[in-house]
């Protein structure tokens, strides 16, 4: 897909191309120990319809990414380059009042923790209708109304008695729907939702996943899932993005990522995950070490200091930085130095997932 | 709800019984007689003992503190027979001094206080809260550090420096102001507010100092809050996110402080009222104090401490409005 | 490790040794715990009801389970096991001792042969502490000199949880959340004890970290014959580590069974319910599968429903389970169930 140059500036959706576009992202903030590299050169696309998950582990740099499609960053002390576009229009570098005012419409997000992330001293109801306010200025009748209906649509029973209550009055799962009923409240084209189920049961979590599910059928809106969970991307995502130390080390379609992945760290973090299959006696096989600091990234493969493939000592693994590169299969890359033929053999004969 | 307020005015009852118990303690552990000091040069004995027993300071300092409650809450007489003077309720006694009836002095002397302390206190609060939250939004700029220096110079100030500074500058040197002093606000509220404004910055300006710093860490602290960013992700403006989202939450921890600093701003108004002679409730307690004038210093200590317990019940209730989670029980 | 008395061919167990299978290490028997809380405007009193009536044992060098929704009462029950909380009601056997009203010092020699890891690595670590106190503080506590002194053995056991020896004088916030808690881990078992008690010991670490550490205890557990009682939210983690596994509904114990008849082959409801709501990543390409959906949240332990409690969200509650509280009986599969209508045969 070309990425043509006219900025269209028309909330309008446009079909011919993809809804966001990442391209060569990096951000830096400046802080007292030296530059936190959070994320360095990652591009995707997503169309509108689709949920692209992205995975790894804390740190990895995937809630600053989501930031950033947003906007959200403190600019004074961070170093945003590359490109974001929404709907056509680039975020990087826009002017704050014109991403402001995409923001809950254009994008939207939900965030993690439900509880710290909703205001306590208001309402539910009237911190949903306010999202509404914000684009439909002046519509107080209309945005209570319209709360009501969205705590009715994600699930909250008597929605109208429930407009009324605080935030520590809701349950986990409750707090997470009137999350979702606030970001959806503009039928966004775009949902980001950073963690959504992290602090959730795994009986709720099946709810809001569901929910998300629905939501996105009924808006056809495009959804980045981040979650560290591999079981919950697996369940929702149709591509997903793997990160590691603020690089996306492997892309691809949730079949080729998760059941044919190519990446040593994909295989590091399929084994270590317990599965509900498989001989529960065996050992789990854990990546050895820990993930890196950001300020001071490993040389060559940011992995290299855990992966148990890797060609050091002459070998390109600790002195070039692999990149991102198409492998057979289209759709799906990988930023491994071994040979595609090599990664295949290995991953047939050596690795084990829960499945067996 | 009720059942709360009910449960803190009879505390409330409790501490002020015990605050003047303590008080009365205090008074009969000075080795002085107030008579002593009373009758001046012509003393003897005998004249001694007669102000003592028209005192009633003669009876067992408890018989004594009974009767002072007695007048309190029902009224007292003194004297007997024909000299004795009728006292009604809510009898704080007569001063030793001069005779005249402690309510009169109080009710002389207690808007002074309340003028200086109010208006000290919207002082404090406007300015202290308003520059530390201009400070925390602005964190790191120019301003900012400017006026974090301000308050740093401010908070380790003390008034018995900075108002005969302002006195001299003002009044003596610009005749900018006249002599600090005080004017019922009924009768020429001009007159009150000018004469009140060197007291009031006084006061004000140095406490205004410790709530700067205060407002500007709670602010930068809000406005790192998961829910400062779900308010900017919501698409709100600027202001919309500091004013309704982050400075709601940062003022609640300020209204507690501001409640507890009413006691430290009494102590601010005796010095304040002593450096510029203002004839408050402050200055008159002093005075009464070293005259041992018993009737004086109980009421003016009670006084205070109703204040004080007050206004910690007004700011529970308000903690209770401003944060729903907050139930009060 | 096998003890002598099972080796065949071994006629009688030595009189000194207690019969293992006869004696479980730890029995818990219709524990509660209510808290009193205060309520609405008025202040009401009322009872959470944490926990209300648990049963179940655990023999040495077992690991059992409690897997539960947030809030079911798991970790309450953790910490009345190991006398952190005093229990409202119920009995606690330990190695044939009611410890339910043992005081301070008596507790104090229990220590010894009862521990707990927490789950939060960040908080559960005194900050200003290096490792070495911190590890050593049981050693101290309880006055144990052992051979070759406190910080020779304190090395050893940085060693044993895969920390490096010379570690022994940093902080806490010097080390990351899988080692902190390593420093967790070695700190209880300082004092080599028969049973911890771990409340989600991996819960806040990474997926690659949380391997190393269950890989952890699970040679601990082997090497030193430990007994756990593992607390998880994670079902996958817990069918990893425990041979037993109780599942807990509201401050009850719904279901107890071993590993196969739990994750094979679940009677309760809601036990399937849990299991069928874990997004798994090897069941890939199974997205069209039939998941029990459940309804709602867990009600608030204030006000349980009557008779079984999971009947607001059952899809086979029928009259009765409103009326008759389900006792928690053995099925034909061997697990204890505490359902009128048990499913039957194994799981999709
Ligand atoms: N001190 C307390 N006072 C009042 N209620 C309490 C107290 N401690 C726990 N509870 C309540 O008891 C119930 C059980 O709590 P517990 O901490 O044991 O849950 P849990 O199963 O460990 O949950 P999680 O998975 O979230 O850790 C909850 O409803 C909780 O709110
Ligand atoms: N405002 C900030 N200032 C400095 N460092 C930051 C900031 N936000 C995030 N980081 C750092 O960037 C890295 C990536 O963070 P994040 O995207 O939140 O990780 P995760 O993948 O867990 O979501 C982390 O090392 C984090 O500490
Ligand atoms: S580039 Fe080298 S070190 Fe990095 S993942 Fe591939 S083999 Fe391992
Ligand atoms: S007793 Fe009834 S309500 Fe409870 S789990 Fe069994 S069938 Fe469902
Ligand atoms: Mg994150
Ligand atoms: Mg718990």
């Amino acid at each position: 897909m070309t990425a043509t140059a006219s900025s269209a500036a028309t909330s309008e959706v446009q079909d011919d191309r993809p809804y966001l576009e990442v391209d060569d992202l990096r951000v830096q903030f400046k802080t007292e120990d030296g530059i936190v590299r959070a994320v360095d050169g990652i591009s995707f696309k997503l169309e509108r319809g689709r949920t692209l998950g992205i995975v790894g582990e804390s740190g990895s740099g995937k809630s600053v990414t989501s930031l950033t499609v947003l906007g959200l960053h403190n600019m004074a002390r961070t170093r945003v380059t590359g490109s974001v576009r929404v709907n056509g229009r680039e975020i990087v570098g826009l002017d704050e009042e014109k991403v402001r005012r995409m923001r809950g419409r254009d994008m939207a997000m939900i965030f993690q923790d439900p509880l710290s992330a909703l205001h306590p001293y208001y309402t539910i109801g009237r911190q949903i209708a306010e999202a509404y306010l914000v684009h439909h200025p002046g519509q107080k009748a209309k945005a209570k109304r319209r709360a009501i209906e969205m705590l009715d649509r994600v699930g909250i029973p008597q929605p109208q008695r429930r407009y009324d209550s605080y935030p520590h009055e809701f349950s986990g799962g409750m707090r997470q729907r009137a999350m979702i009923a606030m970001a959806l409240v503009n039928d966004p084209s775009l949902l980001i939702a950073d963690e959504p189920t992290t602090a959730l049961d795994v009986t709720v979590q099946a709810q809001i996943l569901d929910l998300l599910d629905d939501l996105q059928r009924e808006f056809n809106s495009a959804i980045i899932m981040i979650t560290h969970d591999l079981g919950v991307v697996s369940r929702v995502a149709n591509d997903v993005m793997v990160m590691y130390g603020g690089h996306a080390i492997e892309f691809g379609s949730v079949d080729q990522v998760l059941t044919e992945p190519q990446h040593p760290y994909t295989w590091g973090l399929l084994q270590s995950v317990p599965s509900l299959r498989g001989n529960a006696e065996d050992d789990l096989d854990p990546i050895p070490g820990s993930p890196p600091s950001l300020i001071n990234l490993p040389s060559g493969c940011a992995f290299h200091p855990r992966c148990a493939y890797r060609m050091i000592g002459g070998g390109p693994c600790d002195l070039e930085v692999p990149e991102l590169l198409p492998t057979a299969q289209e759709g799906h890359v990988v930023a491994c130095h071994l040979p595609e033929n090599e990664r295949r053999r290995i991953f047939a004969e050596e690795i084990k997932l829960g499945a067996e | 709800m009720i059942r709360y307020l009910v449960k803190r005015v009879l505390l409330a009852i409790l501490s002020l019984v015990a605050v003047s118990i303590i008080t009365f303690i205090l008074f009969f552990a000075v080795p002085t007689s107030p008579a002593y000091v009373m009758c001046g040069k012509q003393c003897d004995a005998h004249a001694i003992a007669q102000t003592e027993q028209r005192l009633g300071l003669d009876k067992p300092t408890y018989v004594q503190y009974g009767e002072f409650m007695k007048g309190l809450v029902a009224g007292r007489s003194y004297g007997t027979g024909e000299l004795a003077v009728k006292c009604p309720a809510p009898c704080l006694g007569f001063s030793f001094r001069t005779n005249e009836p402690v309510t009169d002095i109080i009710g002389r002397t207690l808007p002074v206080t309340v003028s200086i302390v109010v208006g000290a206190t919207v002082l404090q609060l406007v300015l202290g809260v308003g520059l530390g939250m201009i400070s925390a939004l602005r964190r790191g700029t120019a301003f900012d550090k400017a006026a974090v220096g301000v308050s740093l110079v401010g908070a380790s100030m003390q008034i018995y420096f900075f108002g005969p500074i302002l006195l001299l500058l003002f009044v003596y040197t610009m005749h900018l102001l006249p002599n600090p002093g005080y004017t019922s606000p009924f009768d020429d509220p001009g007159q009150w507010f000018v004469q009140m404004l060197l007291p009031w910055v006084t006061l004000g300006f140095l406490n205004s100092a410790i709530f700067a710093r205060l407002s500007r860490a709670q602010m930068l602290e809000t406005l790192s809050e998961d829910f400062v960013r779900t308010a900017r992700a919501k698409g709100l403006t600027k202001w919309k996110v500091y004013g309704r989202h982050a400075l709601r939450a940062a003022i609640t921890p300020i209204v507690t402080t501001a409640g507890l600093y009413f006691g430290a701003s009494l102590g601010g108004a005796v010095i304040t009222e002593t450096v510029f002679g203002v004839n408050g409730l402050g200055r008159t307690a002093v005075q009464a104090v070293n005259d041992l004038n018993l009737p004086v210093v109980m009421a003016t200590v009670l006084l205070a401490a109703f204040f004080i317990i007050l206004l910690n019940i007004v700011v529970d209730m308000l903690y209770s409005v401003i944060d729903p989670r907050v139930r009060l029980s | 490790m096998s003890e002598q008395t099972f080796e065949p061919g071994s006629q009688a167990a030595p009189t000194a040794v207690a019969p293992r299978s006869s004696s479980p290490l730890l029995t818990v028997e219709g524990l509660a715990k209510h808290f009193p809380v205060k309520q609405g405007a008025f202040g009401t009193k009322a009872l959470v009801r944490a926990v209300d009536g648990v049963d179940f044992s655990v023999d040495r060098g077992e690991t059992l389970g409690l897997v539960g929704e947030s809030g079911c009462g798991k970790t309450t029950t953790g910490r009345m096991v190991v006398k952190l909380l005093e229990a409202t009601a119920g009995k606690i056997v330990f190695e044939g001792r009611d410890i339910t009203r043992f005081n301070r010092s008596q507790m104090r020699a229990l220590r010894h042969d009862l521990q707990i890891i927490f789950q939060d690595p960040y908080s559960s670590l005194n900050p200003r502490h290096t490792v070495g106190k911190i590890v050593a503080m049981p050693l101290q506590v309880n006055g144990i000199n052992p051979p070759g002194g406190v910080k020779k053995r304190v090395q050893e056991l940085l060693e044993t949880v895969g920390l490096n020896p010379e570690h022994y004088n940093r902080y806490p916030h010097e080390f990351s959340g899988g080692q902190r808690q390593r420093i967790g881990i070695a700190r209880a078992l300082a004092l080599r004890p028969k049973l911890i008690v771990a409340d989600e010991p991996v819960s806040a670490l990474d997926v690659s970290i949380q391997a190393q550490v269950i890989n952890l205890l699970r040679d601990l557990q082997r090497e030193f014959d430990l007994a756990f009682v593992f607390i998880a939210h994670d079902l996958a983690v817990v069918r990893h580590f425990c041979q037993r596994i109780g599942v807990m509904y509201l401050g009850k114990m719904v279901e107890i069974g071993d590993r196969h008849q739990i994750y094979e082959e679940p009677a309760h409801p809601y036990t399937r319910a849990l299991l069928s709501a874990v997004p798994d990543v090897t069941k890939i390409g199974e997205k069209g599968r039939e998941r029990i959906r459940l309804e709602g949240d867990v009600p608030t332990p204030l006000n349980p429903p009557s008779g079984c409690r999971f009947r607001t969200r059952c899809w086979k509650a029928q009259p009765k389970c409103a009326e008759v509280e389900p006792p928690l009986l053995q099925i034909g599969t061997g697990q204890q169930v505490a359902c009128h209508f048990p499913e039957t045969g194994p799981i999709a």
